[in-house]
């Protein structure tokens, strides 16, 4: 597999689907008099390819069921690809068995969106933070355990005398520091985060996404951040890839992006979010519903809703394209200048 | 005189471990045909304060004193079967997740039907009708065909025009909208907040908007209550507060915004958390978290202070020490 320099994770040509039609029983079905089997799929995610580069926090966003919780969990093994690959540092990794894969879980931590479910309820947080360590690190012995778990306690904010504790007795923004420790504890090289603050208030997501700042910095981390919220993709993204139905739309840095967004889903979606201001700015109105990816549309993902489309966006799927600043954009109109 | 006057609310939650206060000394009024936003924190009690303006309380949650008084009624001490006239016809509420408020088992039609025929002696074919226009009006495609539709047959966006609509249908005087947008996209979002806030101009209804997004309330409404606690911390017009707040903790809420920071640098954020209702503190209730805190913000509770067209709860905005306010400006 080609490698680029500097890239961690390498996403290649990535397919996942998701078959909704039950088991083979569900499936057969009577028609005309005679017996077929029936099949139904969900495509979640329809050749996406992205770099992972090290040491950057690469953002994807997009609305809900866009596929990017599917990438992240793919990404990390929790599922298997349909097609393509996945390579962290230029080795394959999604075709591994488990035990092939164990050295790489390590290098990989995730942090899930709730932390209300991502915490074990009857564990405390002692036994939450030691499971992975003692895991990964058979040989460590008792002392060096507590050290590590005093030590990535006190780097998230926990006061590590609060070990004993349960889940239960913190508040939604303690907790999720919990699982950022957790994550921690194992010392990875690369975190996939998915939505890890969208579950928290306000003031309570400022000094999360603070803390996961703060530890990018100290331990020279790569983060895949999963959001749909535009407004924390600016300040922590290094690059923005906007996801749409399944594909990617737009990959750019965040300064590119957010100063000179060019697919219309781009525009659109920045132009939605509420800032403050004193009246309602003119924004982009989209028309229509997300089609499902039950039944994708022909060519353009986005044409059914694009205020821009036109006969090709109807018929042709578009390609990823690198501009002349970098941007890489999958947009007939971009690429025929007209937008 | 306005369309709805709230007096000192304040409303109790009998539990084992004793009486807690979600909503202390609660008292705002409500023009016709304005709109008001609510914002806070989880638990700072604005969805209480929805449900108990139309009484909405279930046990073991109930007023405990003050007053709601719209046209002449008071709300919190209204006899059930008048309330009920009131509630859902003249004032109507629309709740965060639209799978939750629609019954999955009943069409979208029999559902506004059974809306109608509850509150008005009308025919089935006249509700129908209204119905129909009411989701003419918060323009969904092919109304005929959602009377007939099941809410699982329909996306959130659309669920959520429909909770609309059947909130529109008895022509209200209030909408309370509940996190109204919050389960949804930023660009349905978008889409259904200029739906509300047409709607609330034309037919002039007066709209209370509780949620935690801040730049939502900074577009759609006029005046804004800041709730901390169980208690308004600050409350004017919109405008006003969005572009100099004064109490440190609308500041805070504010600055922790992504937008507010350069990106790549820290955010500011607010230390420490909300107390548990069960353990405020004495004295303002956000004094532990204060950067601005004085000796007299842990004994004694804050009054209310004019400040421009704002009142805030706040002491060093009663008293102000010129060096404070000075760093406020960063």
């Amino acid at each position: 597999m080609a490698e680029q320099a500097n890239s961690l994770v390498q996403i290649r040509d990535l397919y996942k689907r998701f078959s909704i039609s039950g088991d083979l029983l569900d499936q057969l079905q009577f028609k005309g008099g005679k017996l077929t089997r029936h099949r139904e799929y969900v495509h979640a995610i329809n050749g996406v390819s992205l770099d992972v580069m090290q040491g950057e926090a690469l953002c994807v966003v997009g609305e809900s069921g866009c596929g990017k919780s599917t990438v992240a969990r793919t990404v990390m093994g929790l599922l298997s690809p349909t097609a393509g690959q996945i390579a962290y540092r230029g080795e394959r990794i999604d075709n591994l068995s488990d035990k092939q894969m164990l050295p790489y879980r390590k290098k990989m931590q995730m942090i899930f969106q709730n932390p209300y479910a991502s915490l074990n309820p009857r564990m405390t947080i002692v036994e939450t933070l030691q499971e992975p360590i003692k895991f990964h690190n058979p040989s460590m012995t008792r002392g060096e355990i507590q050290d590590k778990i005093a030590e990535v306690m006190l780097s998230v904010g926990v006061d590590p005398s609060w070990g004993e504790r349960y889940s239960h007795e913190f508040s939604g923004g303690q907790r999720q520091r919990i699982s950022i420790a957790r994550a921690l504890a194992v010392n990875p090289e690369f975190i996939v985060a998915d939505e890890p603050i969208s579950a928290l208030d306000v003031s309570i997501q400022a000094q999360v996404l603070n803390l996961m700042m703060d530890a990018q910095e100290q331990r020279n981390l790569t983060y895949l951040f999963i959001t749909h919220d535009l407004s924390v993709v600016e300040h922590f993204g290094t690059r923005v890839a906007v996801m749409y139905l399944g594909s990617l739309c737009e990959l750019a840095s965040t300064k590119q992006l957010f100063s000179n967004p060019r697919h219309p889903y781009t525009q659109a979606l920045m132009s939605a979010i509420p800032r403050l201001e004193d009246d309602r700015p003119d924004y982009i109105k989209l028309t229509g519903e997300v089609p499902t990816p039950v039944n994708l549309p022909s060519g353009c993902v986005f044409h059914g809703r694009c205020p821009h489309a036109n006969e090709r966006c109807k018929q042709e799927i578009p390609v990823l394209t690198a501009l002349d600043d970098g941007t890489q954009v999958a947009c007939h109109g971009v690429e025929e200048d007209r937008l | 005189m306005p369309l709805l006057e709230v007096n000192n609310l304040e409303v109790c939650f009998g539990l084992r471990s004793g009486a807690v206060k979600a909503l202390r000394d609660v008292s705002f009024t409500l023009q016709r045909g304005e709109r008001l936003g609510v914002v806070g924190e989880s638990g700072a009690g604005k969805s209480v304060l929805g449900f108990s303006i139309i009484n909405l309380l279930s046990r073991p949650g109930h007023i405990s004193s003050g007053s709601v008084h719209f046209e002449g009624k008071d709300l919190a001490s209204l006899a059930p079967e008048e309330l009920r006239s009131i509630r859902g016809n003249r004032i109507s509420m629309i709740f965060q997740d639209p799978m939750m408020t629609l019954n999955p088992v009943l069409t979208i039609g029999v559902q506004m039907v059974e809306c109608l025929l509850a509150h008005r002696r009308i025919s089935k074919a006249d509700a129908k009708r209204i119905a129909l226009k009411k989701l003419q009006q918060v323009q969904i495609p092919s109304p005929e065909k959602r009377l007939d539709q099941y809410p699982h047959e329909l996306s959130g966006g659309m669920r959520q025009r429909i909770v609309i609509a059947i909130g529109l249908l008895l022509d209200p005087d209030i909408i309370i909208a509940d996190e109204p947008t919050t389960a949804l996209d930023v660009t349905i979002q978008a889409e259904i907040m200029d739906l509300m806030l047409n709607l609330c101009e034309q037919n002039n209804v007066a709209l209370i908007l509780i949620t935690h997004d801040l730049g939502v309330v900074s577009q759609v409404t006029q005046r804004m209550l800041v709730m901390y606690a169980g208690r308004i911390i600050e409350q004017g017009p919109t405008k006003e507060i969005i572009n100099d707040a004064q109490h440190p903790y609308t500041q805070g809420l504010m600055n922790a915004l992504p937008q507010m920071a350069l990106p790549g640098q820290k955010l500011n954020q607010i230390k420490g958390t909300m107390p548990p209702l069960q353990r405020i503190p004495k004295g303002c209730s956000f004094n532990p978290r204060c950067e601005y805190v004085m000796d007299i913000c842990k004994q004694t509770l804050p009054s209310f202070t004019q400040s421009g067209n704002c009142q805030v709860a706040c002491h060093m905005v009663a008293e102000p020490m010129q060096d404070k306010m000075l760093i406020k400006e960063v």
